[in-house]
C-alpha cells in the first residue's frame, strides 16, 4: 500500500518532466496512460482506507516532528479519487482539443503533470510546510496553464490570479511560521493534542491568517475577484481543471485545518463561513444571470457552488454535515468540468463565445448540449444526480440542527442556478439563425464531455459508498 | 524585558510583512506590486527565523525552511516578472487593465 | 479611502501580531535535540544540510520542481524578445570576467563541497554559477537563451530526475528517501552535484530566456 500511496506522487511528477523532454506539444500519450494507471492506485487506496483505516508513511524514515509524513484517512482518498477520476477524461479532452500549432497546448502536458502531482501530494500531506510547498506548486502551475500561449486578457487574468494566489499562500506560510513559533512543530499530528482551547493568541492569529489566505485562494466571496477572469479566459480544458480541482484543494485543506489542529478555537467562528457561503451563493448566482460571456457564466457559477461549501461549517458537529461537503466536491468538481468541456466544444464549433451565440446549437451539437444539461441537472440539484445527494445531506444536517436558515438558502440557489442554466438551454434551442456555421469537432470531445456529466448524475446513485468512504479511517 | 536579537527580527518581520502586503493590495505599477510581495515574503522569513530563536541558540529547521521558502519567492517572482514583461509586449501597459465584465 | 481603510487595517494587525510574539511561552517541542542526536546517521555534518536533504528532503524535492515550473511557465508565455543590436562587449568588463569567471566556479565547487560541513550546498552552489553565467550576458558574451533543445531540457531536469530516483530506489529500504546511515553522505553529495548543475541552468534560465 506503501508503493501505491508514493505512486500517485512520483508518477505524475515523472511524466510531467517527460512530457517537458520530449519537447513543445508532446507528452499527451504518456500522460493519459500514467492517469488510467493513477486511476487504479486511488481507487486501491480508497478501498484499502476503507477496510484497515488511515494510512501514515514516514518520508525518510524519521517520523513525526523531525521528519515530514504522508497520511492517507478517508477524506484524502476520496480527494485523491475525484482528482484522478477528473483528470483522466479532460486529459483525453485536452489531447483532442489543442490543434498541433496552438500556443496554448505547446506546453499543456508537462504543467498538467505538475499541476496533478502537487494535487496528489497535497491531499496525502500531514506536515504544515509542506503543505505550503505543495499549495505554491498547484498555484503556480495554474497560473501558467492560464497564461500559457494568452494574449491581453488572458495573461491579465493569470496576472490577477497570480497576485491573489500569492497573497494566499503568503498568509498561510505565516500563519505556519507562527505555529511552528509557538509549538516547535509543523507536523499536523504532533500539533493535535497540543492545541487546547487556552492556546496563546499567537494562534487564534495564525488560524485567522490560514483562512484568510486559503479562502482567498478558493475564491469565497469577497475574495472571489479574480475567477471569473481567469476561469472565463482560459483554454476549455484549463478552466476545467481548474474549477473542478483547483479551488477544491484549498477547500481542502480549510477543512483539515478546521477539523484538526484549529479545532478547540474553530467553533466560536463558524457563522461566518456560513454567511460568506451565502453571500456567494447569492452574488455568483445573480452575476450568472447576468453574464454575457457563455464561460464568464460558468465561471460565475463556480462562485456560486463553491458557496455551498461552506455552508456546512455550523453543522460539522454531525458526520452527515461533512459528508455533504465532500458529495458537495464530488458533484460540482465533476459537473463542472462536464459543463465547460462542453462549453469548449460548442465555442470551438461556432466560433462565438456568447450565450446569445447559441442559437440552433442543439441541431448542430445535441450530445453536447445534453451533456450540458446533465451537468445543468446536477448544479441545480435536480433527482437522482449527486448534486440532489449533496444538496439533500445538507438540508437534512441543517433542519436536524435547527439551522433553517441554511436549507432555506440551499433551496434558493437551486432555484437560482436553474435561472441561469435555463437560460443557456433555452438560447440553444431556439431556432438555427441562417448562415450560421458549424465547424466540424472531433468526437472525443463531445463524448467526454458527455462522460464527466452522467458521471456527475449517475453518482448520486451510489453515493452510499463514498459517503462511508469519507465516514472511515478517521 | 531586555528583547533577545530573535524576539526584534520577529518584530521586525511583523511590521515588513503588513507593508509588502499593504503594498501588493495598494499599489497598481506591476514591477512595484512584485517588490512589494518580495517585501512580504522577507518578513514571513524574519518571523520564522526571529521566533525560532527567541529564546537562545539557533534552531535550524526554520532556517532550512526560509531557504525552502526563498527558493520558491524566486521561481514566483521570475514566473511574475515573465508575466508581466508579457503584458506588455503585448499592450504596452504596466498596470492591469480594468477587468472588462 | 481604500488606502486609509488597508492602511488603518495593517497597522491594527501588526500592533495585534507584536503583542501576541512578545507574550508567547516557552514551545513544547524542541527540534534542535533530535536534529544533533541523528546527525551521525544522517550523513553530513551541518545541521541545516542534514534537515535540508535528508530529515525534510520531501520538502526540497518538491521545492526543485517548484523551480522547474517557474521556467516551464516562461517558456509557456513565450516572450518575444526584442531583436539584439549585434554591441561589440565592452573589453572593461570583458576582462573582469574572465577574471572572475575562474574564480566563481571554483567558489561554486567549494560551496557544493562545503556544504557538507559548513553553511553551503547545492543551492548555494548553483546560485553562484547562475551568476557567472548572467555575468557573461552582462559583458556582452553571452547571448540570451531561445527555446531550449533537447541537451538543455536535460540539463534542466537532470537534478530533479537524479533525487527523484534516488528516492524512488530508496524505497525499497523502506521508506521514500530513507537513506541507510553508512551510504548517505556519497548519495547526499552524489545527488547535491547533479541539483547543482540544473539548479545553475535553471537560475541562468529564469534571466536568460527572458533577454536578448
Amino acid at each position: 500500500m506503501t508503493a501505491v500511496l508514493i505512486g500517485l506522487i512520483v508518477l505524475p511528477l515523472a511524466w510531467a518532466t517527460l512530457a517537458f523532454l520530449l519537447g513543445p506539444g508532446r507528452g499527451a500519450v504518456p500522460a493519459i496512460v500514467a492517469l488510467a494507471v493513477q486511476l487504479g492506485l486511488a481507487a486501491t487506496l480508497a478501498h484499502g482506507v476503507s477496510v484497515d483505516g488511515a494510512l501514515v508513511h514516514p518520508v525518510g524514515g524519521w517520523g513525526a516532528p523531525l521528519g515530514i509524513e504522508l497520511a492517507a484517512d478517508g477524506l484524502s482518498a476520496a480527494m485523491l479519487l475525484l482528482n484522478q477520476a477528473i483528470a483522466l477524461p479532460l486529459a483525453i479532452y485536452a489531447r483532442a482539443y489543442f490543434a498541433a500549432d496552438d500556443p496554448a497546448g505547446r506546453h499543456f502536458w508537462p504543467l498538467a503533470g505538475f499541476l496533478v502531482a502537487g494535487l496528489n501530494a497535497l491531499f496525502l500531506a500531514a506536515d504544515l510546510f509542506n503543505l505550503y510547498v505543495t499549495l505554491e506548486l498547484v498555484g503556480l502551475a495554474a497560473v501558467g496553464l492560464v497564461a500559457a500561449g494568452g494574449g491581453t486578457q488572458q495573461v491579465a487574468a493569470a496576472l490577477r490570479y497570480l497576485f491573489a494566489t500569492l497573497l494566499g499562500s503568503g498568509a498561510y506560510l505565516l500563519a505556519v511560521a507562527l505555529v511552528y513559533g509557538a509549538y516547535g512543530t509543523v507536523s499536523i499530528a504532533t500539533l493535535l493534542p497540543l492545541v487546547t482551547a487556552e492556546a496563546p493568541r499567537l494562534i487564534l492569529i495564525a488560524g485567522a491568517l490560514a483562512g484568510i489566505g486559503l479562502a482567498l485562494k478558493t475564491a469565497l466571496f469577497p475574495f472571489h475577484f479574480w475567477l471569473p477572469p481567469a476561469h472565463g479566459s482560459a483554454p476549455a480544458p484549463v478552466s476545467a481543471l481548474l474549477s473542478a480541482l483547483v479551488v477544491k484543494a484549498s477547500f481542502y485543506l480549510i477543512l483539515r485545518l478546521w477539523l484538526g489542529p484549529f479545532a478547540p478555537l474553530a467553533a466560536a467562528a463558524d457563522w461566518l463561513p456560513a454567511t460568506l457561503g451565502a453571500a456567494a451563493i447569492f452574488w455568483g448566482s445573480w452575476q450568472a444571470i447576468r453574464a454575457v460571456k457563455l464561460k464568464r457564466l460558468i465561471a460565475y457559477s463556480t462562485v456560486a457552488q463553491l458557496g455551498y461549501l461552506f455552508l456546512i461549517f455550523p453543522l460539522l458537529a454531525q458526520t452527515g454535515a461533512l459528508q455533504a461537503g465532500v458529495m458537495q466536491v464530488f458533484a460540482h468538481g465533476l459537473a463542472k468540468a462536464g459543463m465547460f468541456a462542453a462549453a469548449g466544444v460548442i465555442i470551438k464549433a461556432t466560433g462565438q463565445d456568447t450565450v446569445a451565440g447559441l442559437a440552433g446549437v442543439v441541431e448542430r451539437l445535441p450530445v453536447t448540449l445534453f451533456a450540458f444539461g446533465l451537468a445543468g441537472m446536477t448544479l441545480m440539484g435536480l433527482p437522482p444526480s449527486s448534486g440532489f445527494l449533496a444538496k439533500w445531506l445538507l438540508i437534512e444536517a441543517a433542519l436536524a440542527q435547527g439551522a433553517w436558515i441554511i436549507a432555506i438558502v440551499a433551496l434558493a440557489g437551486g432555484l437560482l442556478a436553474a435561472i441561469y442554466i435555463f437560460r443557456v438551454l433555452r438560447q440553444a434551442f431556439l431556432l438555427a439563425p441562417e448562415g450560421g456555421d458549424v465547424a466540424p469537432v472531433p468526437r472525443t470531445l463531445e463524448w467526454t464531455a458527455f462522460a464527466l456529466s452522467a458521471t456527475s448524475v449517475l453518482l448520486g446513485l451510489r453515493g452510499v459508498e463514498l459517503m462511508r468512504l469519507v465516514g472511515s479511517g478517521g | 524585558m531586555i528583547p533577545t536579537s530573535g524576539t526584534i527580527f520577529a518584530v521586525t518581520g511583523a511590521m515588513v510583512f503588513a507593508l509588502g502586503v499593504a503594498g501588493v493590495v495598494l499599489i497598481d505599477h506591476l514591477l512595484r506590486r512584485i517588490l512589494a510581495f518580495n517585501l512580504m515574503g522577507s518578513g514571513i522569513f524574519l518571523i520564522l527565523v526571529g521566533l525560532a530563536q527567541r529564546h537562545d541558540v539557533p534552531d535550524p529547521v526554520p532556517q532550512a525552511m526560509v531557504l525552502t521558502g526563498i527558493v520558491v519567492a524566486v521561481a514566483a517572482t521570475a514566473l511574475a516578472l515573465a508575466l508581466v514583461r508579457k503584458l506588455h509586449v503585448l499592450s504596452g501597459r504596466l498596470t492591469l487593465p480594468e477587468d472588462g465584465e | 479611502m481604500k488606502r486609509l481603510a488597508v492602511a488603518t487595517a495593517a497597522l491594527a494587525f501588526t500592533l495585534a501580531l507584536i503583542s501576541a510574539m512578545l507574550e508567547l511561552p516557552a514551545p513544547a517541542i524542541d527540534l534542535r535535540g533530535p536534529v544533533a542526536a541523528q546527525l551521525a546517521a544522517s550523513g553530513v555534518d551541518h545541521p541545516v544540510t542534514a534537515v535540508l536533504l535528508n530529515y525534510r528532503g520531501y520538502d526540497t524535492l518538491l521545492e526543485i520542481a517548484v523551480l522547474l515550473l517557474g521556467v516551464l511557465v516562461i517558456l509557456a508565455v513565450g516572450v518575444e524578445r526584442p531583436a539584439a543590436a549585434a554591441e561589440q562587449p565592452d573589453p572593461l568588463l570583458e576582462m573582469l570576467v574572465r577574471l572572475a569567471l575562474p574564480l566563481m566556479i571554483v567558489v561554486a565547487v567549494y560551496l557544493l563541497w562545503a556544504g557538507a560541513f559548513r553553511p553551503g550546498g547545492a543551492f548555494q552552489a548553483g546560485a553562484v554559477l547562475a551568476a557567472a553565467a548572467v555575468l557573461r550576458h552582462l559583458a556582452g558574451l553571452q547571448a540570451g537563451w531561445a527555446a531550449p533543445g533537447p541537451r538543455l531540457r536535460l540539463g534542466l531536469v537532470a537534478g530533479f530526475v537524479v533525487f527523484l530516483a534516488v528516492a524512488v530506489a530508496l524505497l525499497a529500504q523502506g521508506a521514500l528517501l530513507q537513506y541507510p546511515p553508512a551510504q548517505a553522505g556519497i548519495l547526499i553529495l552524489a545527488i547535491e552535484s547533479a541539483l547543482t548543475l540544473s539548479l545553475a541552468l535553471i537560475l541562468a534560465g529564469l534571466f536568460l530566456f527572458l533577454s536578448p
